[in-house]
């Protein structure tokens, strides 16, 4: 397995609206695998924004974006889909988690979407991941009847079903007391050490930030450090 | 793309909003309900029109025209070949109503694969005396086994039986004509024809058409009766009625038999062209108001899936964000629409029957249609296969414009919103 998960070379992008503005200036970095790395700068600086380029779900921008040394800019909507399908776990602030679905049917859906196992198989693997997350308890209740830090725990568990190369969270821990957070970090920490899990996490928490790999300072959307 | 996977969504989002769901639904369902409903009864009525009609009305009917001769002499002289004629007072001719050769027309008639049986037949018009009135009549005399076969004429003799018409002398008079004269089965009712022949015939039966005009004056014999009674030989035919396998085809037929025989032919369509009106305005009524209301219920459906999508705005951004294209999202809500559509239509197919047996069941008597019993209602399969393609027709246009605005719902904006 190559060794860089993710690369973007001169990562440039606009804003239009009010007044045309640069967000993102020139941006060029990498993330190995196996790393945890985390971004942090002032609020509004940029980095949500750079999350958004490299999870594929916004191509309205100029440069390069590769995963797994695979160029993915210009590439069809469909494509792209399938990309973060299989390669790509998200992680947000708030949890999205469908409110029709059970905990562990919201942790399947994207595994029954890419269809690399059977739906047994996957209900399996989702048990599995809930267990390491220490929510095997509560893998058939609705999303409404869990706490926010156990929601965000599904929600980690969602972006693990598929073995993705690289988990990204923006702000994952926003949500949570010390406590949940602390919780979070841990797992990722788990997930980087035994399962040599690949890790972009945007962080606000200092604290959080400085028990990673690596930490990406920006300013005013350029990469200063 | 995992259709399983996306209608296991569209299922689920649709319990989820159950109410509106089914709101949707019955709008469908009404809809088909009162098409299907409307066009069983409207069609159920034309057919009791036709009937009335087509019962009557020959397919072709072959006849002797009173008119003037096609070709005039001065059209057979060389003299006057390349100039235009004109000619005045011109004085029909008198060809005889009966058919000439009716024998041979007939025989050849049978063997035509296109004609499904052929009924010769004997009009004339009569006096029927009564003490010391005379009402004038017509007399059709009929071969009783090809006229049950054309027209069901045992449906319209509501008393006494057809066979009996086969007895010499017998005759079935019209239901108008017994009122006026008095008359019963059993009776003996006189007769004069127009060239004064006086016959006295048995009353055996009373038909009753429905039609006034018809019942006042038509009576019915045998063919050999009439032949008898007239002083005519067996050969004297006035009329040859036809009927074919393809009723769309007696135009034509009626031309190449009008041509091949030398003689007058009518058919079915024109002679009958009004009523085809009627029954193309009834069938447009109903097509019309079905179509609207599934117009409206495709609104409801709209506004449902609309807000439905605005409501779950952040789960088609969190399923595009996890992999699924804009693709299977337009898929997710179309098949929504489409199973409101299923649901609802075939729901209104069930209610569409379940209201055309219930109007099938309300007593609908006339005295001038005594075989019907109840009001019409025609259980055409086809009635219910255009109801259902129009129910997934309209929901699947109604869905497609909401679900193509999901499609395009760009994730960054509502992932960044929060
Ligand atoms: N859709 C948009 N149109 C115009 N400007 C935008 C839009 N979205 C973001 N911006 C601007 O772009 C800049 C970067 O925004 P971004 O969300 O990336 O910041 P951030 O670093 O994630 O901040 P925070 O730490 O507060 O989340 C901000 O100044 C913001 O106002
Ligand atoms: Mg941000």
């Amino acid at each position: 397995m190559s060794s860089k998960v993710l690369e973007t070379i001169g990562l440039t992008k606009y804003f239009y609206e009010p007044t045309k503005f640069k967000v993102l200036d020139n941006i060029t970095m990498s993330v190995d695998h196996g790393e945890f790395v985390s971004i942090v700068g002032k609020s509004g600086c940029g980095k949500s924004t750079l999350l958004y380029l490299l999870s594929t779900m916004d191509t309205d921008y100029e440069g390069q974006v590769l995963i797994h040394e695979e160029l993915v800019t210009g590439q069809s909507d469909i494509d792209l889909a399938r990309i973060r399908n299989e390669k790509i776990g998200f992680v947000f602030q708030f949890h999205y988690l469908l409110s029709e679905y059970t905990v562990l049917k919201n942790v399947m859906l994207p595994g029954l979407k890419l269809q690399q196992y059977s739906e047994a198989e996957i209900e399996h693997r989702a048990m599995d991941h809930l267990k390491t997350l220490g929510m095997q308890d509560q893998a058939l209740k609705m999303p409404n009847q869990l706490s926010g830090g156990q929601k965000q725990r599904v929600a980690i568990a969602r972006a693990l079903i598929n073995d993705p190369l690289i988990i990204m969270g923006d702000e994952p821990t926003g949500n949570l007391d010390k406590k949940n957070s602390d919780l979070v970090f841990d797992i990722f920490k788990e997930l980087t050490q035994e399962h040599n899990q690949t890790l972009l996490v945007v962080t606000h928490d200092a604290d959080f930030a400085g028990r990673t790999n690596r930490i990406i300072t920006m300013e005013d959307g350029k990469i200063i450090s | 793309m995992n259709y399983r996977l996306i209608l296991n969504i569209a299922v689920h989002l649709l319990r989820a909003r159950l109410k509106q769901t089914v709101v949707a639904a019955v709008g469908v369902t009404f809809g088909i309900a009162m098409f299907i409903t409307l066009l069983g009864f409207m069609n159920g009525l034309n057919d009791l029109l036709d009937g009335l009609m087509l019962n009557r009305t020959p397919h072709v009917r072959l006849y002797n025209e009173i008119k003037p001769a096609e070709n005039q002499p001065v059209n057979l002289s060389d003299d006057y070949k390349n100039a235009t004629n004109f000619i005045t007072s011109i004085k029909p001719k008198d060809r005889g109503k009966a058919i000439y050769n009716s024998k041979t027309i007939i025989r050849i008639l049978k063997e035509d694969k296109r004609v499904v049986d052929v009924a010769p037949k004997v009009t004339t018009p009569v006096f029927f005396n009564s003490g010391t009135i005379e009402i004038s009549g017509i007399i059709n005399g009929i071969s009783v086994a090809a006229e049950e076969e054309l027209f069901k004429f045992s449906d319209y003799v509501t008393e006494g039986n057809i066979a009996d018409l086969e007895q010499n002398n017998s005759i079935i008079i019209g239901s108008g004509l017994a009122k006026k004269m008095m008359l019963a089965k059993g009776d003996i009712i006189k007769v004069t024809t127009p060239k004064g022949n006086l016959a006295s015939l048995k009353i055996v039966g009373i038909s009753q058409i429905g039609i006034a005009e018809i019942d006042d004056v038509m009576s019915t014999t045998s063919l050999s009766t009439a032949q008898k009674f007239l002083g005519e030989p067996t050969n004297y035919i006035t009329d040859i009625q036809l009927k074919l396998h393809d009723i769309n085809l007696a135009p034509q037929l009626a031309k190449e038999f009008g041509t091949k025989f030398g003689i007058d032919a009518i058919d079915y369509q024109t002679a009958n062209s009004q009523f085809e009106t009627g029954s193309n305005v009834r069938s447009i009524i109903s097509y019309s108001v079905g179509i609207v209301l599934l117009i409206v219920a495709g609104f409801g459906i709209y506004n449902i899936l609309n807000m439905m999508i605005y409501e779950k705005m952040d789960s088609i951004a969190i399923l595009k964000a996890t992999g699924f294209s804009g693709n299977d999202v337009k898929w997710i809500f179309i098949t929504l629409s489409l199973i409101i559509g299923l649901a609802g239509g075939f729901l209104g197919l069930i209610f569409g029957f379940a209201f055309s047996s219930i109007i099938d069941t309300i007593p609908f008597e006339t005295s001038s249609l005594p075989t019907i019993k109840t009001y019409p209602i025609n259980y055409n399969p086809m009635y219910y296969v255009i109801g259902i393609t129009f129910a997934l027709f309209t929901t699947a246009v109604a869905g497609l414009l909401p679900a193509l605005k999901a499609s395009k719902i760009d994730p960054v904006e509502i992932i960044r919103g929060k």
